[in-house]
């Protein structure tokens, strides 16, 4: 008896096989190596080895020696021959900029053979040589394991005695773009619960035909693509757009004092609502379906007004969905990208557009991963405080 | 209504109620509900009762007509002022309040002081013998409990009147017994009025002080059990309540008080509900308990009949016979010492008494 029933067991969890390989190769996989990539970083180590391990004993005040100029200046000739130079000059360039152009420049001048002097040579090449500040960036970014995306990451730096300090205030990038990130989720959470949940009200409430075709209208916005809500947000509220066309001919705003809808936060605030409004209203509808409507009728017989009924009987019943929506909403809002790409401007740009500019752009991918990792931190810590506060067994997404 | 000494409590005065502005589900309905009795609307699904039960709380407005509590017309009054308490039929305790919560909240709406909704919550709970358990959520109760804790939350601000949905409809059946008793025990200790919708007549019968019976949104028949049972004055009562053999027929004689009707199987004497004319078809309802098995003379039907089915219930047995057009003649004998030997097959004499047999208006035709 036992037997049979284990292999047909074995056999249905063999069937999610394929969804735990998906799983794995598409979301495991890429989380544990953005993990890795933030702490881990060997380029440079590996383009230098030996003027790293010349460097082992330095003391990180004077000039190195003549071993070192020399590791250095046979390493940064070979890196030239390779034409493998620039990827690691732009590494040190992040830790001490106009490095790059330093060491290119050094590489391209040491010529063939092997001169008297390496420190001479290397010092003609480039006279930034002469400094320690050079060889402590070198040093630094020959680390394979590091932590300075993260205090980069963090708005933070190490100063020459290798204590962590912040850095100065109007070089500060990413922990005021957290904070507006956690503060702008946080307002498109709360537009969206304001406006979501009559919806829901409405919908739960309303007679089986009308509230289908309520939840239809609902789901419409899923059918196209996100790109062509976005855009169309920008056609309507761009400044000649429909919004302030409308607003100039009811002559409620000036031929030439047509507002900035769009390219700006507001455009963000908007178009974000808008498309994650139907992940605020289904949870909640779940959870309003589920209530009967004996409990408002309950509620009066026993000389409730409406609103005491609402507030004391209604309002505390659909909490796991208010829960559950917020929490859809807010983790959607904070990782989002495209949206605040498209018509968020220059003001209205989000963590993640910093996070897709450090990947495609500046290819500091370490940097991206570190911010990536911080996101998730930020939405892990949320989620547990969250847990602790509502309880995440009474959250439902459906009924 | 001649007694004028009974003082009314509830009135329904020509209530009619529409959902779609054509079809009626109350039509025209005029009830009078006395003070301090336990009224039940009886009657299949669909047929008005819970909607008249409804407009009386006042979740529903009447389309038509008034309804007036201690003489006074509610029309203009809102629910929570009609001083009713309701008991649901899926109780609508709050999930998220305990026990004693749910009893206190009509309380601290009304601004009853913390001592006083303390001891009328305890009182309340005393009522329905559910001592102890104020800290309880609704889900950690039985069914049972849950019931009484409703009927305790309707009761907890002392209302005269009290409402109940089908309030015994999720309960198994021995314990819907239980409750049975249970209400009419408290509706009995508090002399409050209950106004009680079912469609299990059997409930109706044990609990009620009187019934009105709905069908098809009107009221067939209001009665005390006793004479709904024994003395239906419409078909669908006769066939509604209790087990009735119907036979259909065409009045051929009336003299006073008795008439025949010729039926499929012969004349049967009868006793007409209202005056017939000769001619006129009836149905004649026969209670399956009031046929006897007997050679002995003197009833004023009898017939011969084969037996076509028996069946052994445990207190009585039930057979099976094809009798005057019926071919679902129920006879049930109690299972006394010698009534083992009746066997499927045998042909039987059977006969019933005048009385027993009541002649009504043959329903068939009206819709």
């Amino acid at each position: 008896m036992a037997r049979p029933l284990r292999s047909a067991r074995l056999r249905a969890a063999a069937l999610t096989l394929p969804l735990a390989a998906f799983v794995v190769v598409t979301f495991v996989a890429p989380l544990a190596l953005m993990l890795v990539r933030s702490v881990h970083e060997p380029q440079v180590a590996d383009a230098l080895p030996r003027t790293l391990a010349a460097l082992e004993r330095w003391d990180g005040g004077s000039l190195p020696g003549e071993p070192a100029f020399r590791a250095l200046g046979t390493e940064l000739r070979e890196l030239d021959g390779r034409r493998g130079l620039g990827a690691v000059a732009t590494r040190v360039n992040r830790i001490e900029s106009g490095m790059r152009s330093r060491m290119l420049a050094t590489g391209r001048a040491l010529g063939p053979g092997s001169p008297e002097s390496w420190r001479d040579a290397v010092l003609a090449a480039d006279p930034v040589w002469g400094e320690a500040r050079a060889w402590l960036a070198l040093q630094r970014a020959g680390e394979r394991f590091t932590l300075r995306h993260y205090l980069r990451a963090l708005d933070l730096d190490r100063d020459s005695s290798g204590a962590v300090v912040r850095i100065s205030p109007d070089q500060r990038i990413y922990v005021p773009l957290l904070l507006r990130t956690l503060l702008v989720s946080l307002a498109i959470t709360a537009i969206c619960l304001v406006l979501g949940y009559p919806v829901a009200y409405l919908i739960a409430n309303a007679p089986p035909s009308r509230s289908n075709l309520l939840l239809l209208l609902v789901l419409v916005p899923f059918w196209t693509s996100l790109l062509v809500r976005t855009t169309s947000w920008i056609v309507l509220l761009q400044n000649q757009g429909v919004v302030n066309d409308i607003l100039v001919a009811v002559g409620l705003v000036a031929e030439d004092g047509r507002l900035a809808l769009v390219y700006n936060m507001f455009g963000t605030l908007v178009a974000m609502t808008q498309i994650l409004l139907p992940f605020m209203i289904l949870p909640l509808y779940a959870v309003m379906n589920s209530i009967s409507p004996e409990h408002m009728r309950a509620a009066s017989s026993l000389g409730a007004t409406f609103r005491q009924g609402f507030v004391r009987v209604y309002w505390p019943q659909t909490m796991p969905g208010v829960a559950a929506g917020s929490l859809l909403v807010f983790i959607l809002a904070i990782g989002y990208y495209i949206t605040p790409a498209l018509v968020g401007g220059r003001t209205g740009q989000l963590i993640s557009n910093m996070i897709a500019y450090h990947m495609q752009e500046s290819l500091n991918w370490g940097l991206a991963a570190a911010l990536g990792v911080i996101l998730l931190a930020c939405v892990a810590v949320l989620y547990a405080v969250f847990d602790r506060l509502v309880g995440i067994e009474r959250m439902r997404l459906a009924s | 209504m001649a007694d004028t000494d009974v003082e009314l409590h509830v009135e329904f005065r020509g209530v009619s109620k529409s959902y779609d502005g054509q079809t009626l589900v109350v039509r025209d309905l005029d009830l009078d509900v006395r003070k301090g009795e336990l009224f039940t609307l009886l009657g299949p699904s669909g047929s008005g009762k819970t909607t008249s039960l409804m407009m009386l709380a006042g979740f529903e407005a009447p389309t038509a007509g008034d309804i007036l509590i201690d003489g006074s017309s509610v029309r203009e009054t809102p629910p929570r002022k009609r001083g009713i308490g309701v008991v649901f039929q899926n109780y609508a305790l709050f999930p998220h309040m305990t026990v004693g919560r749910n009893l206190s909240f009509p309380l601290e709406i009304r601004g009853v002081s913390e001592e006083r909704q303390a001891e009328k919550v305890r009182r309340a709970l005393e009522v329905v013998r559910l001592e102890g358990l104020q800290n309880r959520r609704p889900d950690e109760l039985s069914g049972g409990q849950q019931q009484r804790v409703a009927i305790a939350r309707a009761l907890v601000s002392e209302p005269r009147l009290v409402l109940m949905d089908e309030p015994l409809g999720a309960l198994d059946r021995r314990l819907r017994e239980e409750m049975q008793l249970e209400i009419r025990r408290i509706q009995h200790d508090l002399g409050v009025t209950v106004v009680y919708v079912t469609h299990d007549q059997q409930e109706a019968m044990a609990m009620s002080s009187r019934v009105a019976v709905f069908h098809r949104g009107r009221i067939q028949q209001v009665a005390d059990p006793e004479t709904l049972y024994e003395e239906p004055e419409r078909e669908f009562v006769a066939r509604f309540i209790g087990d009735n053999n119907i036979l259909r027929g065409q009045v051929t004689a009336v003299s006073g008080g008795t008439c025949v009707a010729e039926t499929p199987g012969g004349p049967v004497k009868a006793v007409p509900v209202r005056p017939f004319r000769p001619g006129e078809p009836t149905a004649l309802a026969i209670r399956p308990e009031r046929v006897v098995l007997s050679s002995r003379r003197g009833l004023a039907n009898e017939f011969e009949a084969r037996i076509e089915e028996v069946l052994f219930i445990g207190d009585h047995l039930r057979m099976r016979l094809d009798l005057c057009g019926n071919r679902n003649f129920i006879v049930k004998i109690p299972n006394t010492v010698g009534h083992g030997a009746v066997l499927k097959g045998d042909r039987v004499r059977l006969g019933w008494a005048q009385m027993d047999c009541r002649a009504l208006p043959d329903e068939r035709a009206a819709v």
